[in-house]
């Protein structure tokens, strides 16, 4: 049965996790697949596909206590069946033969020891290297992975490396063994776009070099087009589609591969609105066969600025300092932004790009005085919104709103949703009393997609697309003519990515707001937005119409960014 | 579409809770403790606590009546020491002692009575009082058991009241401290180091002095102005973390007030902390409120607690009887422990990241 060509054979996997003394919830549900030697497959799926588990299955690193693994399933590695292994057994495979680099490197290494002592760890318990060889080899392996001046870096604690070094140190100790497979969980999201296209070119690079075996698992099936042999689509605990990469991105059969393939917004076109996996679900009932993706809505939408724009907000020479402690008395100042203008015109949408620490989150937060600038000022209506007092500034806050990027922490967890939606307009005393309130809630709830019930419901009951459309209908009560939108979907999967940008552009176009659209996300930002402001360290790099700057970037900074974007087909 | 029905977190907590077994037991001794302490206080049960329905120190049933102690019994009359040939006031002394004493011929009036409490006084003296109880009786023929329950009125009183102040302030001064930051948070932690730099049973003596009058009052004052500051650490910490996250950067936004922000939004969020807080301080307290009593700066002579009966029991344990302080000790020891395994639970249960 066993194919000597096959380093990993997945069959039959069921997994299910306790959630009470009774119930169970399957949370893989007998899937297969196989991982040839010397070859990347890509697992592919959003949150809740089972892709995760599946993978932790295979390392033997799911929870003992609450997870059931069905008894018929099997995992044959290099011809052993894992399942059935002693702990000691799978302890000495796991780290020499699989390793495993995870999403979060902050939180993968240990801050109180140096990258160098906890290589060498590895090399030392796997390999019964000596301190003198450890140390050796570990420059070795911080030079292959391409940490610059790795003879000064192997004795760098983490938190003095950027994420992309800790990154590749984490990829370092996963290879120090030689193994046959190497399994990496969302290895990238965390990361800038720019540090992702790097990090991706090294696993290829490692992947060649030492004949691996890869197991790359991801929610982006566009970033994985350059790296994948083979890809499988899972979606919940079942796969979708598994195939060949020019099988599945060249002739898609199932009808989610081709909505996640097209859902999420390209630099080469603009359609009217996101096409959604309800539409490809309902599309292959009626149509059949749907390929090519859907037929093209007839309109493009159309962006840019106009000589004509009414300008609602213009900002100039925002900045804003940190003041660092340093040694005993000394303060460094810290620039987060500085000199940044811009205008933002009434009914339009400007985006905001750049890299983590590039300041771009700091210049929302300081629109709306969350933080306090540090110099500058913002007009609006002839008033100054930085200069003005707390109490002034009162009365502005309903007209200029903020959506964060962490739909699971910017709702009040002991709030239901209909205390979330009144609070605002009962502060501002919106509306004559709770019983005209309570009704535009409701109106707000129907505007953004959710069914009445959830007024009663508390926000931790809703999945991450669900409570954004909640905060984006907490700042719809609000009637605002601002809305800044600070990585507001950055968190979301590509599918429910795609409803909220299509709710985003339909209250634009229902009440005419300005967003203010702050995104690492160059695909989405060129989706959206009308002008484009790029940010690197804190300054203003570059500033055009969106259609422009992307055929035409003038900035070197820009050029490297559009460049690092995945690209597929 | 029918909805179910929405669970809060609460809600959660409570279902949590329920298929904890010890949690369930505990909490019905604490509601137990909690009935009790509601009848007697509103004197439906042991009201009648003070009469001395006993012999003193009657013992418990289930060790059987005292045996007649000898004690009681008039001795009869020591033998006088045989004379000293040498003493020189030997004359004297055997004058003195004659027998006869001359009452310049006046009557005693109370000899005949006296001559009768001499046979029977302390046959007398018990008569028509019970020579064992249940769980016996104290030097005045109280009943313990029942002294016992209308002692738990003042203990858990005093336990929760004071804790209610403790945490009470702590939130307050903690949710100031941490929300404000900068000279507010440098000035409440000023006071937090002095209060705490001082050794915390001389903090205690020294507020007492101060009140310089005894009473259940006093005592949760005391308890409660040297209490505060555990809770003040935690909550700080908790709003130092909190005012951070971005459903308060959202409430701002919203333009929310920073009263609203403290207590509307970041409260609810930190409660399980204060909660805990408050039923660790309530086992503490109550154990505290013993140690003042001991101390002798606890409640005033007339009111029972358990701390003054364990007060009592050191004169009596030098005598054997042992069931004032061992009901007292298996009173206190019940409540503490199942509030103890109660708070641990409810923490567990409150804990959002517990699953």
């Amino acid at each position: 049965m066993m194919d000597a060509n096959n380093l990993l054979e997945v069959s039959n996997l069921r997994i299910a996790f306790r959630v009470d003394r009774k119930t169970t919830a399957e949370a893989v549900k007998g899937i297969s697949f196989v991982v040839p030697r010397n070859a990347t497959v890509a697992l592919v799926g959003e949150s809740g596909s089972g892709k995760s588990v599946s993978s932790l299955a295979v390392m033997g690193l799911l929870p003992p206590d609450t997870t059931v693994v069905d008894p018929a399933s099997s995992i044959r590695f290099d011809g052993r069946e894992i399942l059935t292994m002693s702990t000691a057994e799978r302890r000495a495979m796991c780290g020499k033969d699989v390793a495993m680099i995870f999403q979060e490197p902050m939180s993968s290494l240990n801050p109180v020891f140096t990258v160098g002592a906890q290589i060498a760890e590895v090399l030392r318990l796997h390999m019964g290297m000596n301190t003198a060889q450890a140390r050796r080899r570990t420059l070795e392996l911080l030079e292959e992975v391409g940490i610059p001046d790795p003879a000064v870096k192997i004795d760098a604690y983490p938190s003095q490396m950027s994420g992309g070094q800790q990154q590749r140190v984490m990829i370092a100790m996963a290879i120090a063994c030689e193994p046959k497979l190497l399994i990496a969980d969302e290895p990238t999201t965390a990361l800038d776009v720019t540090i992702q296209k790097q990090i991706m070119e090294l696993i290829a690079r490692l992947q060649k070099r030492h004949a691996m075996a890869v197991l790359f698992i991801t929610h982006d099936l566009g970033l994985v087009a350059e790296i994948a042999d083979h890809v499988i689509v899972m979606r919940h605990g079942e796969v979708r589609e598994a195939g060949t990469a020019q099988q599945v991105f060249g002739r898609p059969a199932d009808a989610y591969t081709k909505a996640l393939l097209h859902c999420r917004p390209t630099l080469a076109a603009r359609p009217w609105r996101l096409p959604v996996i309800a539409d490809y679900i309902a599309a292959q009932a009626t149509l059949g066969d749907i390929a090519e993706g859907l037929p093209p809505h007839p309109v493009e939408r159309r962006r840019g600025s106009a000589p004509d724009d009414e300008p609602v907000l213009v900002v100039r020479n925002l900045s804003k300092s940190f003041h660092l402690r340093e040694g005993w008395f000394g303060k460094r100042e810290f620039k987060a932004v500085k000199d940044v203008s811009f205008t933002l015109a009434r009914g339009k949408t400007l985006g905001v790009v750049g890299e983590s620490g590039s300041g771009k989150t700091t210049v929302g937060l300081t629109l709306l005085r969350l933080h306090q600038a540090s110099g500058g000022t913002a007009m609006f209506e002839g008033r100054d919104l930085i200069g003005m007092s707390a109490r002034e500034f009162q009365h502005y806050k309903r007209r200029i709103q903020i959506i964060f990027q962490n739909p699971y922490a910017s709702l009040n967890p002991r709030f239901t949703v209909g205390e979330i939606l009144l609070e605002p307009m009962r502060i501002h005393r919106i509306g004559a009393d709770d019983r005209e309130r309570t009704a535009a809630a409701y109106l707000l709830l129907e505007k953004v997609g959710l069914p009445a019930s959830a007024f009663q419901r508390y926000s931790h009951e809703f999945s991450g697309g669900q409570r954004q459309r909640i905060a984006i209908a907490r700042c719809l009560t609000m009637k605002p003519e601002i809305l800044v939108c600070d990585e507001s979907v950055s968190a979301l999967d590509v599918s429910v990515q795609a409803q909220v940008l299509n709710l985003l552009q339909d209250l634009q176009d229902e009440f005419g707001l300005s967003y203010i659209f702050i995104s690492h996300d160059l695909s989405v930002v060129k989706y959206i937005a009308d002008q484009v402001m790029v940010m690197h360290q804190g300054a203003v790099v570059e500033l055009a119409d969106s259609d422009q700057l992307y055929r035409d970037p003038q900035h070197a900074y820009t050029r490297a960014l559009l460049a690092a974007i995945p690209r597929h087909g | 579409m029918t909805a179910p029905a929405s669970v809060g977190l609460w809600g959660l907590a409570w279902r949590r809770l329920r298929a904890d077994r010890v949690a369930m037991a505990s909490l019905a001794v604490v509601a137990a403790f909690l009935l009790m302490l509601l009848l007697s206080a509103t004197g439906l049960i042991v009201a009648d606590w003070e009469d001395e329905v006993g012999v003193n120190y009657a013992p418990p049933s289930f060790v059987g009546a005292a045996p007649a102690v000898p004690a009681m019994v008039p001795a009869a009359p020591a033998q006088p020491l045989p004379d000293n040939p040498f003493d020189p006031l030997a004359d004297d002394i055997r004058a003195l002692r004659a027998p006869t004493v001359d009452m310049y011929g006046v009557a005693d009036p109370l000899a005949a009575d006296l001559a009768q409490l001499g046979v029977s006084g302390v046959a007398a003296a018990g008569a028509g009082k019970l020579a064992t109880l249940p769980f016996g009786a104290d030097k005045w023929g109280h009943d313990i058991i029942k002294k016992t329950i209308k002692g738990g009125e003042t203990s858990i009183v005093v336990g929760l009241v004071s804790a209610l102040l403790a945490v009470g302030l702590g939130t307050l001064f903690g949710a100031l401290s941490g929300y404000c930051g900068g000279a507010v948070d440098d000035f409440f932690n000023w006071f937090y180091s002095i209060f705490t730099a001082i050794p915390s049973v001389l903090m205690i003596l020294a507020v007492a002095a101060v009140l310089q009058q005894k009473g259940v009052v006093t005592i949760v004052l005391i308890l409660g102005l040297t209490g505060w500051t555990g809770p003040y650490r935690l909550i700080r910490a908790e709003y130092i973390k909190h005012k951070a996250r971005e459903y308060v950067l959202a409430a701002d936004a919203i333009g929310a007030s920073h009263w609203r922000r403290m207590f509307g939004h970041i409260f609810p969020n930190v409660s399980h902390v204060a909660l805990v807080q408050m039923s660790i301080l309530v086992v503490g307290f109550i154990k505290a409120e013993v140690i003042l009593s001991f101390l002798g700066f606890g409640v005033p002579v007339g009111v029972v607690s358990w701390g003054s009966m364990l007060n009592e029991a050191q004169n009596e344990l030098i005598l054997g009887r042992w069931w004032q302080l061992t009901a007292a000790a298996i009173a206190m020891a019940m409540l503490v422990t199942a509030f103890s395994l109660f708070t641990d639970a409810l923490r567990d249960a409150l804990d959002p990241k517990v699953k």
